[in-house]
């Protein structure tokens, strides 16, 4: 059974059909793409799929468990991660702290500890610290662990969105649009990374990009949505060479 | 490397606040054993202290979690009462003062926690300015309840009415009044002392210090910075809310403790709208999430008032000015040029010995 299984998914917001019987079906370890014109319904995917908006018909199982109605929280705790299109850094933290808000959940000590930094405190701060360097490394933060989230590099941003997630420890992590307003060389480093990241964390990844050499260089396969309807899926070859697809993208 | 560099600059900025606590208190403890400390002043001093947990407290609701709440001068009121309740039924009990306070400031902080509990479930549901308005009628519901508070003593034990001092039916030879309604607290023991300021105050920064680098800590802060995220990173936000606001409650709890102790009678409207807004403009004008700010406002702006009292009828007037000159010369360009450059200095720093580093592990 695959480890993502989206049944008949859709949503309404009033008259407004954004996401309309959606079937997708992802395997682990997966990287797959979704992509579409802009408005096409893809974010609110992501939004469904963590809890933050509760889809009106249609079901998500993540390795069997229902996600519909489950809180963003839950979902979390439950190994989803995500990234967000316009960058949700915590601005005012430092980029180590950033890191170490995700470990919330899975590195923990008592409520009394946080007060008086007697007991579990120092271990677990430490094992937080250094499993935060080791993410930061993969993705060339490390150095600048005590700067500033906000005073980063939009690029540099986009990276820690990402270690963040990564940091919860999730079997599907969603990225969405993450080489938004990154240059060509730094889009080739992001394919490197994710690809990276991918093995060494075991994450299955399905991603949000408009930048087609990306999709088409890691993602193994692809779905296609337009007017949040599923337009087309497949192989990334196949898919980008639709001429339906290409119609949606370019127009007539 | 990392061991050793960590949270560098912010334990030095703790460090840096300790100190100015510490050498302020020795700096007047020394000027009052001297006798240069005028009564006015040296009378202030117990209230300074409280003012400046409560502003700690609100700093933490306002500027850790980023709500607003105009109601801390309520549970000034709840820690107040009853720790005033406390000292004084155990004045037989417990005869050494410093014990009695310090059992006094834990009751007192306890049942402002509660009340904490009892708004913040709630409330803390709500955002912005529907907290604040929550916590406003708090304050004034808190206030207005005090007014029909009755508690008296007598040989047979503490009791409790709500309607006059008569309806206490108490033993008319041994009984005393503890709490009479709109004249608050009675004939007080005043156990209060600066040195117990001071130790509140430190005791204060010490678990607001630590709360803020913990694991909790950051989950506050991270709620503030972006609730959406936070929730996506799998933090709970109302349970964890729920935390620092109890916590905030508690703080302003062993403050009004404090602060109620200092003096032989207090009526509950003095922990009114009025109260709430002042702790507020100490935590605004020291700058909002910056606890060392916060202290220094309320030791300012408590004394000010005080020693603008030869301007009699214009007292008010010289404080408001002054308040509006502080708060432009904290929005001045001048200053505003003074913090980019030292923020741009640091960044260089870092980059520098980022720089540095790369190139030392390049080489290694």
């Amino acid at each position: 059974m695959a480890m993502l299984e989206v049944t008949d998914l859709g949503i309404s917001f009033g008259g407004l059909r954004a996401v309309d019987a959606l079937n997708m079906s992802i395997e682990k370890g997966g990287l797959v793409g979704l992509i579409g014109p802009n408005g096409a319904g893809k974010t609110t995917v992501f939004n469904m799929l963590t809890g933050v908006y509760r889809p009106t018909d249609g079901g998500i199982r993540l390795d069997g468990q229902n996600l519909v109605g489950v809180n963003p929280q839950k979902i979390s705790h439950m190994g989803v991660a995500r990234t967000f299109q316009n960058i949700r850094l915590f601005s005012g933290m430092s980029v180590l702290d950033n890191v170490k808000v995700g470990f919330d959940y899975s590195v923990r000590y008592p409520l009394v500890d946080s007060f008086l930094h007697i007991g579990s405190y120092r271990k677990r701060e430490r094992e937080m610290d250094e499993r935060a360097i080791d993410i930061l490394k993969e993705f060339d933060l490390d150095r600048q662990y005590d700067y500033k989230a906000s005073n980063l590099p939009y690029g540099k941003q986009r990276k820690l969105e990402i270690a963040r997630a990564l940091a919860t420890n999730p079997k599907l992590l969603l990225l969405d649009e993450p080489a938004a307003g990154m240059n060509p060389q730094e889009t080739g480093e992001l394919m490197e990374t994710i690809q990276h990241v991918r093995k060494k964390y075991g994450v299955t990844i399905l991603l949000i990009e408009h930048d087609m050499k990306l999709v088409s260089g890691i993602c193994e396969y692809i779905y296609v949505l337009n007017f949040g309807r599923e337009l087309a899926k497949g192989k990334p070859a196949d898919v980008l060479n639709n001429p339906e697809v290409i119609t949606a993208y370019l127009g007539e | 490397m990392l061991q050793k560099k960590k949270f560098s600059d912010y334990s030095r900025s703790c460090i840096v606040t300790y100190a100015i606590v510490i050498a302020a208190f020795i700096i007047i403890s020394v000027l009052k054993t001297m006798g240069m400390l005028s009564s006015l002043l040296s009378g202030l001093l117990v209230p300074v202290c409280a003012y400046i947990v409560a502003a700690i407290a609100l700093n933490l609701t306002v500027g850790i979690m980023g709500e607003l709440s105009l109601g801390h001068a309520g549970f000034m009121s709840v820690g107040c009462f009853s720790g005033v309740l406390v000292a004084q039924s155990l004045a037989d009990v417990i005869p050494f003062a410093p014990v009695r306070l310090v059992v006094a400031m834990v009751i007192g902080a306890l049942l402002a926690g509660v009340m904490g509990i009892i708004i913040g479930v709630p409330a803390l549901r709500l955002k912005g300015d529907y907290l604040a308005i929550v916590t406003l009628a708090f304050g004034e519901i808190i206030k207005n309840l005090m007014q029909c508070v009755y508690v008296g003593k007598d040989v047979n034990g503490l009791h409790f009415g709500m309607k006059d001092q008569m309806a206490l039916g108490m033993d008319a030879a041994t009984g005393k009044m503890l709490i009479n309604g709109p004249m608050g607290t009675v004939s007080v023991t005043k156990i209060s002392t600066f040195t117990s300021g001071f130790v509140l105050i430190l005791i204060t920064l010490f678990l607001v210090f630590n709360f803020m680098n913990s694991r909790t800590g950051r989950a506050v802060m991270a709620l503030r910075d972006n609730r959406i995220a936070a929730e996506s990173v799998g933090i709970h936000s109302t349970k964890v809310k729920l935390i620092a606001f109890l916590f905030s409650a508690m703080l302003a709890g062993a403050a009004g403790a404090l602060y109620g102790l200092n003096y032989s009678s207090i009526g509950p409207v003095k922990f009114d709208y009025n109260t709430s807004i002042l702790i507020l403009v100490f935590v605004v004008l020291g700058g909002i999430g910056n606890m060392r700010g916060s202290i220094i406002a309320a030791a300012i702006l408590t004394v000010l008032p005080e020693m603008l009292r030869e301007f009699s009828d214009y007292r008010m007037l010289a404080y408001a000015i002054l308040l509006i000159v502080m708060m432009l010369a904290n929005n001045s360009k001048f200053k505003k040029n003074f913090m980019e450059k030292r923020n741009l200095k640091q960044l260089e720093r870092k980059e520098a010995a980022a720089r540095k580093e790369a190139t030392e592990h390049g080489n290694a």
